[in-house]
C-alpha cells in the first residue's frame, strides 16, 4: 500500500484518475508448508479494484502460492488477508483462476469443460451455451467443443483452461502463467483479448508470467518478488495508455519501464 | 515418396491416402492374427490331445478323447444346461450384489473418515479369512441352498470392487479438487462430476477381478456345500461325474465352467473399454496413442 502511494505521484504523466479502491490487502502474510518450507514471508500487497497487476519473480517464490491464497484454497501461517466492501462476502466474490496447468478433465469434452464453473452453479446447459460459444471463439477453439482434452495440444489445453475462466464472467480474475505454453502470436492475440474484456467488463486481473515484456504490456502495476522465503521487491507503476496496441509495444515509455522492470528483476534475483 | 499423377491430385493426397489405406491394412492384419493364432494354437492341442488318445488306446475312463467329451456335451445337455444355468444366476446375482454393495460402501467411506476408520477393517476382514473356512458356519445360519452359494459368491467378489472403487474417488486430481473448491462445488457435484467419472477406470478394473472372483466364488461354494448343494451348478454336476466316474461328463462341465469364465472376462473387457475408450489411455487402441 505504502509503495503504491509512494509510487503513484512519481510516476506523474497522466497519472490514473485516482488510486483504485482496495479490494483485497495482503498484510505481512506468510506462508510456511507443513514440510517446513517458507514459501512466503512479509508480503505486503494491496490489489485495487480494476487494477491489472502482474507478479514476476524467479521461480519458485512463491507466486503461485500468493494467488492460492488470495483464492483462498490455502490459508496464511502468518499475517491476515482481507477483502473489502462487497467482495468481503465470499458468497458474492466471483473468482476465477487459471491454474500454472491446464487441469481439465480427461473424460469430458471441450464444451463441458468450459461449462464446469457454470454447471456448479446451477446454469442450465442451453443457458450456458453461447457464453461458452463466445469464450471458445475467442481462444479460437470453437471448432474443438466436440473433442477430448486428450485430442488437443498443451497450448490448446491451456486455452480451454482460459476459456472456462472468462466464460464465467468473473470480478476477480487470477491468472497462473496462463500464456507460457504458446507460440508468440497466439500469446499477442490473448494478450489483446483480454485487456479488451479487462477493459470492456471492468475486471480486476492477478496475473503471473515470466516475461518482462508480457508484464509491462499488460498491467496496469508489477509486483516484482523476490525468492526464499518469497516477498514483494519493488512495485511498479506502468502508467501507458488503458487501451494498448503495437505502438504501445513499440514506445519509449514501454521500453524504458520495461528496463526499470528488467533492473528490479535481476537485483530480485541476485538478492 | 512417389506420386502416382494419373488423375492429378495435389501432391500430398495420393501419399497420405496411401499411407491410411496401409494403415487400415496393418490394424485388419492386427485384428486377423489376434483371433487366429490363439484359435490356430488351441486347435492344435486339441488335435494332438485326440490324437494321444486314439494311437495308445487310453481308456475313456482315464483321458477321454475330444470327440467323446463333444458327444457327452450333446448327451448331457439337459442337465448340464440346467447347472450352467444355476451357476450363471448365482454367479450374476453376486457379481450384481458386489457392485451395488461395494460401490455404495465405497461412497460413503470416502465421505467421512469416521466411517472409513469404522468399516473399512471388517471389509478386510471379510476378504483375507478364506471363504471354505467360513462357510460351515454359513452352512449353520442360512437355509435356503441358493442364498448360501449367492452369500458366498458375494464375499469373495465383493472386496475388489469396494477398494479399487474406494482408491479411484480418493485419487481425483489435486488440481482439479481446487477447481471444484473454488467454484463453491458442493459435496454431491464434486462426487456426481468429479470423483465418479474419475473413479470409472479403477471400479473397471475392480470389476474385471470380481467377475472372475464371483465364478470362483459360485463354484468353490458348490463344493464344499457337498450334499446340500447337489443338483444346483455345474460344478455339483462335476463332483458327481467325478464319483461316478463319467469322466466324459467331468470335461464337458470343466469346459462350460471355463467357457463361462472367458465369456465373462471378454464381457467385461469389452464394457471398460467401451466405457473407457474415449479418455483413458488404458483403452485406447495403439495407432491413437
Ligand atoms: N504444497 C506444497 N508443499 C510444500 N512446499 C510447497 C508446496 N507448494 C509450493 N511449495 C514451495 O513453495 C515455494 C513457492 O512455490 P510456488 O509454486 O508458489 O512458486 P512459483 O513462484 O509459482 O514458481 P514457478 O514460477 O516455478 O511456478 C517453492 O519453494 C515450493 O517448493
Ligand atoms: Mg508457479
Amino acid at each position: 500500500m505504502s509503495e503504491t502511494l509512494a509510487n503513484a505521484p512519481l510516476e506523474g504523466g497522466e497519472t490514473p484518475a485516482a488510486v483504485p479502491p482496495p479490494l483485497v490487502t495482503l498484510r505481512s502474510v506468510g506462508k510456511t508448508f507443513d514440510n517446513g518450507t517458507r514459501a512466503l514471508h512479509g508480503v505486503d500487497l494491496t490489489v485495487g479494484k480494476g487494477e491489472f497487476l502482474s507478479l514476476l519473480g524467479p521461480s519458485g517464490c512463491g507466486k503461485s502460492t500468493i494467488l492460492r491464497l488470495i483464492s483462498q484454497l490455502d490459508s496464511p501461517t502468518d499475517g491476515d488477508i482481507r477483502w473489502e466492501g462487497t467482495a468481503a462476502d465470499p458468497k458474492r466474490r466471483e473468482v476465477s483462476f487459471v491454474f500454472q496447468e491446464p487441469t481439465l478433465m480427461p473424460w469430458a469434452k471441450v464444451f463441458d469443460n468450459v461449462y464446469l464453473p457454470m454447471r456448479l452453479k446451477g446454469v442450465g446447459r442451453k443457458t450456458a451455451e453461447p457464453q461458452i460459444m463466445h469464450a471458445l471463439e475467442s481462444v479460437g477453439l470453437a471448432d474443438f467443443r466436440a473433442a477430448y482434452p486428450r485430442e488437443l495440444s498443451g497450448g490448446m489445453k491451456m486455452r480451454v483452461s482460459i476459456a472456462r475462466a472468462l466464460a464465467t464472467d468473473p470480478d476477480v480474475l487470477l491468472m497462473d502463467e496462463p500464456f507460457a505454453a504458446l507460440d508468440e502470436i497466439t500469446r499477442f492475440k490473448l494478450n489483446d483479448d483480454l485487456l479488451r474484456l479487462w477493459d470492456e467488463r471492468g475486471w480486476t486481473v492477478m496475473f503471473v508470467t515470466h516475461s518482462v515484456f508480457e508484464s509491462v504490456y499488460l498491467s496496469t502495476r508489477i509486483a516484482v518478488m523476490t525468492g526464499r522465503p518469497g516477498r514483494i521487491a519493488q512495485s511498479i507503476e506502468v502508467d501507458g495508455p488503458r487501451q494498448r496496441t503495437q505502438e504501445f509495444r513499440l514506445s519509449e515509455g514501454f521500453s524504458a519501464i520495461a528496463r526499470r522492470t528488467s533492473d528490479a528483476l535481476s537485483k530480485a534475483m541476485s538478492a | 515418396m512417389t506420386i502416382t499423377a494419373n488423375d492429378a491430385p495435389p501432391p500430398g493426397v495420393p501419399a497420405t491416402r496411401e499411407a491410411a489405406a496401409k494403415l487400415k491394412r496393418w490394424q485388419r492384419l492386427d485384428a486377423f492374427l489376434r483371433i487366429a493364432l490363439p484359435t490356430a494354437v488351441i486347435a492344435g492341442l486339441i488335435c494332438l490331445w485326440q490324437d494321444y488318445v486314439t494311437t495308445n488306446n487310453v481308456p475313456h475312463y482315464i483321458l477321454p478323447s475330444p470327440a467323446r467329451v463333444l458327444d457327452a456335451l450333446v448327451e448331457d445337455r439337459a442337465m448340464l444346461f440346467s447347472g450352467l444355468v444355476n451357476t450363471l444366476i448365482i454367479t450374476f446375482g453376486a457379481l450384481f450384489l458386489a457392485v451395488t454393495l461395494g460401490v455404495t460402501i465405497a461412497i460413503a467411506l470416502t465421505q467421512s473418515r469416521l466411517v472409513e476408520y469404522a468399516i473399512f477393517p471388517i471389509a478386510v476382514v471379510l476378504q483375507v479369512t478364506p471363504i471354505v473356512a467360513v462357510f460351515p458356519l454359513i452352512n449353520i445360519y442360512v437355509e435356503n441352498i441358493y442364498a448360501k452359494l449367492l452369500l458366498c459368491a458375494w464375499i469373495v467378489a465383493f472386496f475388489p470392487i469396494l477398494s479399487n472403487t474406494t482408491l479411484g474417488l480418493n485419487s481425483a486430481d489435486r488440481n482439479l479438487r481446487d477447481l471444484y473448491k473454488l467454484y463453491g462445488a458442493s459435496r454431491w457435484q464434486t462426487l456426481r462430476y468429479l470423483q465418479l467419472p474419475g473413479a470409472m477406470p479403477y471400479f473397471l478394473g475392480g470389476l474385471r477381478i470380481a467377475g472372475g472372483l464371483a465364478l470362483i466364488g459360485a463354484v468353490v461354494a458348490e463344493f464344499v456345500a457337498g450334499s446340500a448343494g447337489a443338483g444346483t451348478g455345474l460344478a455339483s454336476r462335476l463332483i458327481e461325474a467325478g464319483y461316478r466316474l463319467q469322466i466324459p461328463r467331468l470335461f464337458a462341465a470343466l469346459f462350460l465352467i471355463s467357457l463361462t469364465g472367458i465369456v465373462i472376462y471378454v464381457t467385461l473387457a469389452f464394457i471398460s473399454s467401451k466405457l473407457l475408450s474415449s479418455w483413458h489411455e488404458s483403452a485406447m487402441s495403439k495407432g491413437n496413442r
